[in-house]
């Protein structure tokens, strides 16, 4: 026996409107939904714009991938050296990672007067927002524009190199040190001002000691950065070590064999450097 | 004992400290670096720098060929995140401790993107240099491998933050891999994988000054050529530019965070 609609409608809830027309909706379009959705789709849109406007110059896709596929079996599987030995390799190395080494420290002596006052519990919120926001505008200008202005001046080489590269680790650290800082309990500031003790006994006494191990490992984890940071600033702004060698094989001699040698000494010291840093980082959550 | 502690605590210090100086002695000497010079010359690029280093004059002549490059520099930054991301995302459920399919899956992404990540991004640009020359390829596809090593390892950290309790509980009451990952872990984890897009996107932007610089392509050749030309007022302007947008991208994408959480 067919029962139409309307019929079935008033068997099951005594003549009101169906119920279940459409789907259950399982989640409601909020706000923050709404800004996902439209992030995602802001960001499709302009990859897809960036695509069609790329400036090509007439190079094939598929076969430049396929060469490159080509270019790294050569570096990765036949790699020899040609204009260097190896231990020059290895003082090269020595000298980059030295770059970096220099560029943190002096980051981080810095960065710890400015974190002390960027942190907004040790002092006001007037000058801890003016040292935030002159921190952000030195983070704005790429490191590698640092370098090269300060060139013009210093002349090419590991001066320029140090002071342009330290300008983004102050910056760094500066954030990082100033809210490990600010993670400290108030109420321990509190006790201390309550006791008698100023403002420097409370940073010496207090601050620095509860927030040693958490500088020390945002400072491993700049060094690390910096390692990759100097090899970048060898080949692109002069600054010397491996990374100049790495620019000369591929801009003048056309050698990928000994971008090879380069490639794994880079690939071994800054894995190191990342093992390095995650025991540190575990050993201080600890 | 008391002093002891303290005698003891004082030399632990006294100890690190003079490493350090011996380390730094060692760099500088290995570097050649002066601290003399170092101090000599800041004053110097100072005043260098308020009397050469600002846009004048002509130089904003060249005001629409530098946002022509600024524009594509943006844009490859943005296309290298976004891909970057889908296939991270990807690798990232693979080799989450959480998510994987199985443990040689697992160590398979994990050893590719750290291999990815550690290559710096100027090895990769001089590297793609040899196959797509002067192109906007070279940079995007040198920009999409780092943004790839980088996004992996923050997706991996921020799903197994994010979802481990609730896959177990999902998973104990009989739900498949898919529904686990499609209906739990990736609408859970999603404002915050935006989150690293849009700073990876930041991030892209400085590394593709740099990369242009190296490859002679967007803005970073555009710098290099004022430079090299010692058209100071022209590649002011370039960095100012740059300097704007960045700023400028990175008010937008604290708004963003901000809208999502």
């Amino acid at each position: 026996m067919a029962v139409d609609n309307q019929a079935r409608s008033t068997l099951i809830n005594g003549g009101g409107p169906s119920f279940q027309k459409e789907r259950i909706k399982l989640r409601l379009m909020s706000k923050s939904r709404l800004a996902i959705r439209l992030t995602m789709l802001a960001l499709a849109i302009l990859t897809v714009v960036g695509f069609l406007t790329f400036d090509y110059r007439d190079v094939h896709l598929l076969k430049g991938i396929m060469s490159t596929f080509a270019n790294f079996k050569t570096i990765f599987a036949q790699p020899q050296l040609a204009h260097f030995s190896l231990s020059e390799a290895i003082y090269q190395l020595l000298v980059t990672l030295s770059l970096g080494v220099l560029t943190t420290l002096i980051g981080a002596i810095i960065a710890l007067f400015l974190g002390i006052f960027a942190a907004e519990n040790l002092s006001n919120k007037k000058v801890s927002n003016v040292i935030k926001g002159f921190v952000a505008l030195i983070r704005a200008v790429p490191t590698v524009l640092w370098v090269l202005i300060f060139a013009v001046s210093a002349g090419l080489g590991s001066v320029a190199a140090v002071i342009g590269m330290s300008f983004h680790s102050i910056s760094y650290l500066t954030k990082a040190y100033s809210e490990s800082f600010e993670e400290l309990d108030a109420g321990t500031i509190e006790a201390l001002e309550g006791c008698g003790a100023s403002w420097w006994q409370i940073v010496c006494q207090a601050v620095l000691p509860s927030s040693l191990t958490s500088l020390i490992s945002w400072t491993f984890i700049r060094f690390e950065i910096n390692f990759g940071v100097s090899v970048a600033m060898g080949a692109a702004a002069g600054a010397g070590g491996i990374g100049y060698d790495m620019f000369m094989d591929s801009a003048f001699y056309y050698n990928l064999h000994e971008m090879g040698v380069i490639t794994y000494l880079i690939l071994v010291v800054a894995m190191l450097l990342e093992f390095m840093s995650l025991k540190i980082k575990n050993k201080v959550r600890s | 004992m008391k002093i002891n502690f303290l005698m003891k605590k004082r030399l632990y210090f006294l100890a690190i400290f003079l490493v350090l100086v011996v380390i730094s002695i060692g760099s500088m000497s290995m570097t050649q670096f002066s601290i003399a010079k170092c101090f000599a010359s800041i004053p110097k690029a100072i005043q260098w720098g308020f009397g050469n280093f600002y846009p004048a004059g002509d130089s904003f002549a060249r005001l629409p060929e530098i946002l022509l490059k600024l524009q594509e520099t943006l844009l490859i930054s943005i296309a290298a995140a976004s891909v970057a991301a889908i296939f991270a995302l990807f690798f990232a459920l693979m080799g989450s401790r959480i998510t994987k399919v199985n443990n040689f899956l697992a160590t398979l992404s994990r050893f590719i993107a750290n291999v990815f990540r550690n290559i710096d991004v100027s090895i990769w640009a001089l590297v793609l240099l040899f196959s797509f020359g002067q192109s906007s390829l070279t940079g995007y596809f040198a920009l999409f491998v780092a943004s790839f090593g980088f996004l992996t390892r923050a997706f991996m950290e921020t799903i197994d933050e994010v979802g481990s309790d609730t896959a177990e509980a999902l998973r104990a009451t009989g739900a498949n891999y898919f529904s686990i990952v499609f209906q739990a872990i990736i609408p859970m984890s999603v404002s915050q994988l935006i989150s690293w897009v849009l700073f990876m996107i930041e991030t892209n932007i400085r590394a593709a000054t740099l990369v242009g610089i190296l490859t002679g392509s967007g803005i970073g050749f555009l710098f290099d050529l004022y430079y090299k030309k010692m058209d100071y007022h022209a590649s002011s302007l370039v960095v100012l530019s740059l300097v704007v947008s960045i700023l400028l991208i990175e008010q937008i994408s604290n708004y963003v965070r901000r809208a999502m959480l």
